[in-house]
Parts: C-alpha cells; structure tokens; sequence
C-alpha cells in the first residue's frame, strides 16, 4: 500500500550571507494511512520545515533535495497548480499560532468557506452551510453567528478550532498540527487534543503531530520519531519509547516531563548544554557534546539511523533495557 | 462607527474655523492693502473704495460678516477682478481643477499599486529593480521639471500631443499635465505598496492562505492586497494634497482654465477675499478627506472599528 | 560609534547606486565652486550677439545662452550654487530646531509631549505650501521670508524622529545614571540624549536637503521665491518654461541640473538610511 506520505533523503538548507546553513540533514520516513505521528525536537531541530516543505511554504532562500511523495505524487517538483490541488483538501495543516494565522479583515464564514468553493467548486451558499455544520462539529457554539464575526472578535482557543474545522473541511488523508497546542490555555489544550483524536476517528485520516514536547503527543500518537539537530534520532512505537528510550536524547526528554503518579519533582529536571549552532559541520554525533554516555567514537564518527522500520536509532551505544 | 465618525466631524469643524480665522487676521495683519499697486488715488476714492468692500468696518465686524457670508457659500467679492465675486471665480475654475486632480489621483492609486505589487511580487529581480529606479525618479523630480520635458519630448519633438490647452473633453490635451501630476504621488503610492506588500506576504495568515491552495489571484485579491494597502491609506491626504500644490504649477504651464493660478495671483496681488476663498475650499476639501480616511481605515482593518 | 561608522561605511560602498550619486554630487560640487574659471563666460553679461543662442562646440556658450544672451552654462551653476546654499542653509536651521523640538518632548513627556506632537500632527496635515503663500500676501516677497517659511517645514518629520529615538534613549541605563549623579535637564538632553539619537539624525538631514531645494525652486518658479537678479534653478526654469516651444534648451539645462541633483542627493540619503539601518515606516 502506498504511504500517505513518503519522505526520502530530504535536505533542507537556507542560503545566508555567511553561507548555507543545514535545517534538515538527509531525513527519511514514512506515514501511513490514518497513522498518527508525531514528530518531537528541540526548536531549530528541523521537525517544522520538513513538513514546510511538503506544503511549498519553504522561505525564498530555502532550498529542498530529496523526495516527499505524498499518496505517491511527489510535491518538491510540483508546479504551485499541482500543488494547489493538494493542499488544503488532502494535505492540511493546523498552524502553530491561531491569534495571527487568520487573515484579520475577512470573516470566519469566508475563510472556511473559500476552502469548499475552491476545491469542490461548491457555491459560497452551501459551502457556508457546510462550514456552520463543520464548526457545530469541532464544539464551537453558534456556529451560524460566527461565522459572521472577524478573527479579533475570537477567544484562541475559538480561532484553533476554526483552524481545526478548515483543516478537516474537505475530508483530507493527512492533517499537518504544528505545535497545535502551544499558544493555548492549558485548560484548552486538553479539550483541543481530544478533538483532534475524535476527528481522527471519525475522518480516518493520518495525523503528523509536530511538538518539542512529548507530554504532548503522547497520548494520541502511534509512533514517534525524535529530531535532534536536523537528524532523525530514533523511531519507535509510542509506548515502546516511553517504556524503553534507546537513544539517550529521548532518555534525556523523557525525564523532562512531568509525571503525575509517582514522587513529585521540586524542580523539573531540563537538559544541560546547547543544541549546536545551526551551520555548523558535524563529523561526530551532534548530541555528543550534551551526553553523559559520549565516547571518543562519538566525537569521531557519526552514527546512522539504523533498525527495523519500527524500532530505529542513531547511536553508537544506545541505551538497552534488557 | 458611527458614532466614531460623528465624533471626528465635529473635531473637523473647529480645525476648519481655526484655519479661516488664522488667515482672515494673518492677512489684515499685514501692512499695505489690495488697492496699493494701482495708481495713487485720490484720498475720497480710496475711501469710496474701502468703504465699497466693508474695509473702513472694525475687524471683528468684517471677520463677523465674512463668516456670515460664508455660511451661505458667498466668499465675497473680489479686490481684482473687479467684475467677479470669488464664489464666480472659484465656480469656474473648479470643475476644471477637479477633473484634473480626480483623474491624476486615479492614475497614481491605479499605477501605484499595481506597480508596487508587481515589484514586490518579483521582489529582487531586474523588474523589481527598473520600477524601484522609476518611482525614484517619480519622486525627486518636480513637476514643474516633468511636465515640460514631457510637454518638449511629445509636443515640440514628436508632435503626438498639444502641449498645452483644455478643450473641453479633448483626451490628448489632458494626458501630460495629468501623467505630469500624478507622478510623484505614483512613485511614492508604488514604495509604499511594495513595502506593505512585502510584510504582509510574510506574515502568517498570507501562509495560511497559500496553505489553503488557494490560487495566487484569489490569495492576492482576498488576503494580501487589504492590508498592504493600509499604508497607501495612511499617504492619501499627503497624496491630495501634492496634487493640489502640483495643480498651481501644471495649470499656468499647460495654460489650464482651472483655480490654481487664484491662489497665487491672489497672493501677488493681495486680493484677501480671493485667497481666502482658496484656502477655505481647499481646507474644506483635504479635511473632507481626512474624514473619508477614517471610513477606509475602518475597511482595511476590522480591528479598528471598536 | 567608530565601529559604527566603519560598519556604514562599508554598507554604503556595497550600494554602487548610492555611491554613484555620491561621485555626481561632488563633480557637481566642484563644478558650481570651479564652473566659473572654465568658461569664458561670467552670469549676467549680456551677449548681444547671441540671444537664445542654441547650444554648440564652436560657441563661445557651451549650453546655449537665453532670450537676454546670458550664458545658460554659468547661469545654471550660479543656480545650482544658490538653490544648494538655501537648501543646505535652511536644512541646518530645520534641523536645529527639530532636533531641540523632539529631544524635548522625547525627554520631558507626559502632557507637554502630547500637545507638541499634537501641535506636529495639526501642521504637518497642511499642504504648506499654501501657508507659505499666505505669508507672502501678509510680509511680501524675499529671502528671509523663504527661511522661515522653508524653516517651518523641514522640522517637522525631524522632530518626530528625534522624539521617538529619545523615549527609547531615555530608559538606558546611562541616562537614569545621569539623572541619579543630579545632571540637570537641559545637560542630560544635549550631552547625553542628543549624541545617541545622530544616526536617524544625520540620515533625515541628507533626506531633508533635497525636500528643501524642491520646495524653494516650486517657490521660485511661481515667483515666490528668489528675486532678480538673484536665480535660483527654479528661477531658471520658470524663465525656460515661458521658451519652451521656440528654445527648449533655456529650459532643459537648468531642469536637467535641478533634476540630477535632487535625484542624487534622493539616492544617497536612501543609501545611507540602509547603510545605518534606520527604520521610520516610510519605504
């Protein structure tokens, strides 16, 4: 069966005055049909562009190699029409701000409306009626008064969930969250992690959860893949990785979060040391400089992403739980 | 909103009286009167004179009844064109003078913004760079410099078009001074789009839309060009205004029936009522402006209707 | 600062558009200074020989001469001398006085701050060019009218930049120093808020030059302005637009050389608000 999406060898590099720098460094992997993954890392690690990429929505000095291949087209080479055609239907994406990615002059009704109309050539009467329907679906009381109203006149979390609503308007295969949750209440966040997994029930389509926080995915994905320095660091099945961390990175990750059953932290443990500078050439392993475990073959040579498709690492001496 | 504009109307109306009473007393302030140049007259006709136009009255009566008389959209009579009130003069000339603004001000907001999203579309490239240079050139170089090249280059040489004149209705009399004055407020109207326009496809609900596959006209049209134009916005009064002050030189150079030429021949010759009557038109008409302003600000941007 | 000024400067030589106006500002410079040992000519001899005499290499006048036989190539420098003098004379007045105007209200804030720029926003909302004519009904024709006219318009962008450069300036650490150590008011503006606001200053004033010889020439093409026998290039062209049609070159030399200058001058102020990285929403 052809993966929703397929990611191949991607680089992803910014051309800047003092030269080229790396964001996403030779990255493969795929995401089944109605698979939800999320995709955990630092800020700079690279998770966001990859899917930037994907979308067509890379900066002007970005430059992308490689192969994404979504339901078997690839989007890198695509004509901005081909492209056009995907996006927004079948390949969606909730935005990481909601107070600043909706267009402030237009009204709700329009924004989502303007979704159906271009993609199924509804008219904007029913395509109205349609996104009425698909608000009252995502908990957004009255949805026909919203619909008149202009993004300001909003709480955050209301404007997350338009996003969540256009994201799901034209029943797409793969829905992009991008730190879904970040801008948000806490008290918010949870009621809009449980929409996204009961849309996800109900559309059946994948999900790829983008966060630096693993609380955060943890309970909706069904795999994880870890990012460190533009490198995926290790795969693995969701609760595999949080009873069995292999690659100290995710070790380290996981004593970060806050647990609610066990002894009480008085203070949150965060990781030493600084990711490294985004430019800077690596020949060793670019977490050696923060790990305990670092040998001399870690400041030498850089270890591959290595494993069955399930289970992968990249590490010359990964953690074992035996 | 309404109320909102309300608001700014009646905080228009004392802008406008301060202006007429600044220059009422200004002018009366200064030493000699309109009758000076002529030759010596003799004592009693001088009064006669005076005492025809209201000048021998107190001042607060004069300005008392030059308000008046305002009121009811009669600027007095003119010190020079003796057979004239300034209401004639000015009833004249300005249809003509209006046609010429209303139509340089559409060129120049048309042009403008398509030339500044163009550029900032094509941002860096040769495109980008030849109109930047234009609109420089739009801008530092006066009008009173580009109407008669213009007027050299089509009329003397090439003889496409008439370098001067206003018959009425005749297209090919109006383009240069029209092109001549819309010029600078072109150029300014084209950086000012293209820098909008530059932040506004940066900013994250334009990446919304792109993410959305809407097609590049829609996203343009529906998203981008609203906000982009807030700054344009913002230049419109200064815009009016520049055409105004241009419009005095392009009517004595094109030999334009317009009002233009009042107001400075109004002030060589020290026709008060005549100059007067200029500034409060044009008070009138960039204040009037102002208030329109607000409207489209309103427009632009939801946000500040509360 | 010197750092700083390194830094600008080699910003501003990458610009080749700004550095070339640059180069034509100084050839022009020295042509106004040295124009007249070059030629023959002398700016208000009358050739009798050669009225509206076309420009040409056998001439004697180089750019043609005008309806009085006057050499247009002397004329014009003369011009250029005096619309630069007025430009940069009155541009040093508009700039002392908006420096003073911003740095206080920037300083002193609260209400006094309020009603200047209050005051600002009243005057700047006027096409002052009309005050202007005002004041000539009111006080006549002459120069000193025209610096106090040009005066009243240059300051206002200057004070409004110098205010918002001082409200930033003002919360440093080294003016609440100053302000502990006791400094008085006026000492803390001038040697301490003033110096950290030059920059923007200096970028206005280059911006504010050519404003200022396009507002004079406006006035004197209407009349308004420079009287004979003085000419500025405004003067000249008003003479060369009443020609146009029978000896369009009285009126093409001195609009070629208003045009160059004002467009050089324009090129090197942008340049230099690049180079200097000064941010004031105008494109």
């Amino acid at each position: 069966m052809t993966p929703t999406l397929n990611v191949q060898d991607l680089r992803i590099a910014f051309s800047h005055r003092a030269g080229n720098i790396e964001a996403v460094d030779g990255v493969s992997f795929q995401i089944g049909p109605a698979e939800c993954v999320g995709i955990v890392g630092e800020s700079g690690s690279g998770k966001t562009q990859i899917f930037m990429a994907a979308m067509g929505l890379l900066a002007g000095n970005a430059r992308a190699t490689g192969s994404v291949r979504f339901e078997g087209a690839e989007l890198l080479a695509a004509h901005p029409t081909a492209l056009n055609r995907i996006r927004g239907s079948k390949l969606t994406m909730i935005p990481q701000d909601p107070m600043t990615c909706l267009t402030p002059h237009l009204k709700i009704g329009v924004q989502l409306a303007e979704v159906m109309v271009t993609h199924r050539g509804t008219t904007w009467r029913d395509a109205r009626s349609y996104a009425a329907r698909m608000l009252e679906r995502v908990h957004v009381a009255e949805p026909r008064r919203r619909l008149n109203q202009y993004p300001h006149e909003l709480s955050g979390g209301l404007r997350q969930r338009v996003m969540i609503a256009m994201s799901v308007l034209c029943e797409p295969s793969l829905v992009i969250a991008d730190e879904p949750t970040t801008a948000l209440d806490v008290t918010v966040q949870a009621q809009v992690m449980e929409l996204l997994r009961a849309l996800r029930g109900e559309f059946g389509m994948a999900l790829a959860l983008i966060s630096h926080d693993l609380a955060v995915v943890a309970g909706l994905a069904d795999r994880i893949l870890v990012m460190y320095a533009g490198r995926i660091v290790e795969v693995a099945a969701a609760a595999e990785l949080f009873r069995r961390p292999r690659h100290p990175y995710t070790a380290e990750l996981l004593k970060c979060m806050p647990t609610i059953a066990g002894p009480r932290a008085v203070r949150l443990p965060t990781l030493a040391g600084q990711p490294p500078r985004p430019g800077e050439v690596l020949q060793a392993c670019a977490f050696a400089p923060r790990c305990s475990r670092a040998a001399d073959r870690c400041r030498m040579e850089r270890p591959e992403l290595v494993g069955p498709a399930d289970a992968q690492v990249a590490c010359h001496f990964p953690l074992s739980h035996d | 909103m309404i109320r909102y504009f309300f608001t700014r109307l009646a905080s228009a109306i004392p802008a406008l009286l301060i202006i007429v009473t600044a220059t009422f007393f200004l002018m009366r302030a200064a030493p000699g009167g309109p009758f000076d140049q002529e030759q010596t007259l003799p004592p009693e006709i001088m009064a006669n004179l005076q005492r025809a136009y209201g000048l021998d009255q107190p001042i607060w009566t004069q300005y008392g009844r030059y308000l008046k008389s305002l009121l009811h959209g009669d600027f007095g009579p003119s010190f020079k064109y003796k057979d004239f009130t300034v209401t004639e003069l000015i009833g004249q000339g300005f249809p003509v003078s209006l046609q010429l603004g209303v139509m340089a001000m559409a060129l120049a907001l048309i042009a403008g913004i398509l030339l500044g999203t163009f550029a900032a579309l094509h941002r860096n490239s040769m495109a980008d760079y030849a109109t930047m240079s234009l609109a420089m050139v739009g801008i530092a170089i006066p009008v009173f410099v580009v109407l008669p090249f213009l007027g050299i280059l089509f009329g003397v040489y090439l003889h496409w078009l008439p370098v001067a004149g206003w018959e009425s209705g005749s297209i090919r009399h109006r383009a240069l001074p029209v092109i001549a004055l819309a010029l600078p407020p072109l150029a300014y109207i084209a950086r000012l789009t293209r820098a909008g326009m530059l932040e506004v496809l940066r900013s994250d609900f334009i990446r919304t839309a792109f993410a959305k596959g809407l097609p590049l006209r829609t996203l343009m049209w529906r998203h981008a060009l609203r906000p982009a134009l807030t700054p344009v916005a913002g230049y419109l009064v200064p815009a009016v205004a520049s055409i105004m002050t241009g419009s005095l030189v392009v009517e004595s150079i094109a030999g334009i029936p317009g009002i233009g030429r009042y107001l400075v021949q109004g002030a060589l010759n020290r026709d008060y009522t005549l100059v007067l009557g200029m500034v409060v038109v044009y008070s009138t008409l960039l204040i009037g402006l102002g208030l329109l302003v607000d409207l489209l600000y309103a427009w632009l941007d939801p946000r500040v209707r509360h | 600062m010197g750092a700083f000024a390194d830094e600008a400067w080699r910003r501003l030589q990458s610009n080749p558009a700004a550095i070339a106006a640059l180069c034509v500002m100084c050839a022009i410079l020295a042509l106004t200074w040295f124009g007249p040992w070059i030629s023959p000519n002398d700016a208000q001899t009358l050739d009798w020989l050669h009225l509206a005499a076309p420009p040409g290499r056998q001439s004697a006048h180089w750019f043609g001469t005008d309806r009085l036989g006057r050499d247009l190539f002397v004329r014009t420098l003369a011009g250029t001398r005096v619309s630069l003098a007025i430009g940069l004379a009155a541009s040093a007045v508009s700039l002392l006085v908006g420096v003073t105007y911003g740095a206080i209200a920037g300083y002193v804030g609260g209400r006094t701050d309020h009603l200047m720029m209050r005051l600002i926003e009243i005057l700047s909302g006027l096409p002052l060019i009309f005050f202007v004519i005002v004041l000539t009904v009111v006080f006549g024709r002459g120069e000193y009218l025209l610096f106090f006219a040009i005066g009243a318009v240059g300051w206002l962008t200057m004070a409004r930049i110098v205010r918002g450069q001082t409200l930033s300036v003002r919360r440093r650490e080294f003016v609440e120093a100053a302000i502990a150590s006791g400094a008085t008011t006026g000492r803390i503006i001038f040697r301490h808020v003033v110096p950290n606001v030059i920059g923007p200053v200096i970028v206005y004033a280059t911006l504010t030059v050519p404003q200022i010889i396009l507002f004079e020439s406006f006035l004197s093409f209407l009349g308004l302005g420079v009287q004979e026998p003085g000419a500025s290039l405004g003067t000249l062209i008003s003479e060369g637009a009443a020609e146009m049609e029978a000896a369009p070159w009285i009126l093409l030399v001195p609009g070629g050389a208003l045009a160059l200058l004002l467009l050089c001058l324009n090129i090197f102020g942008d340049g230099l608000r690049d180079a200097l990285d000064v941010r004031d929403g105008a494109p």
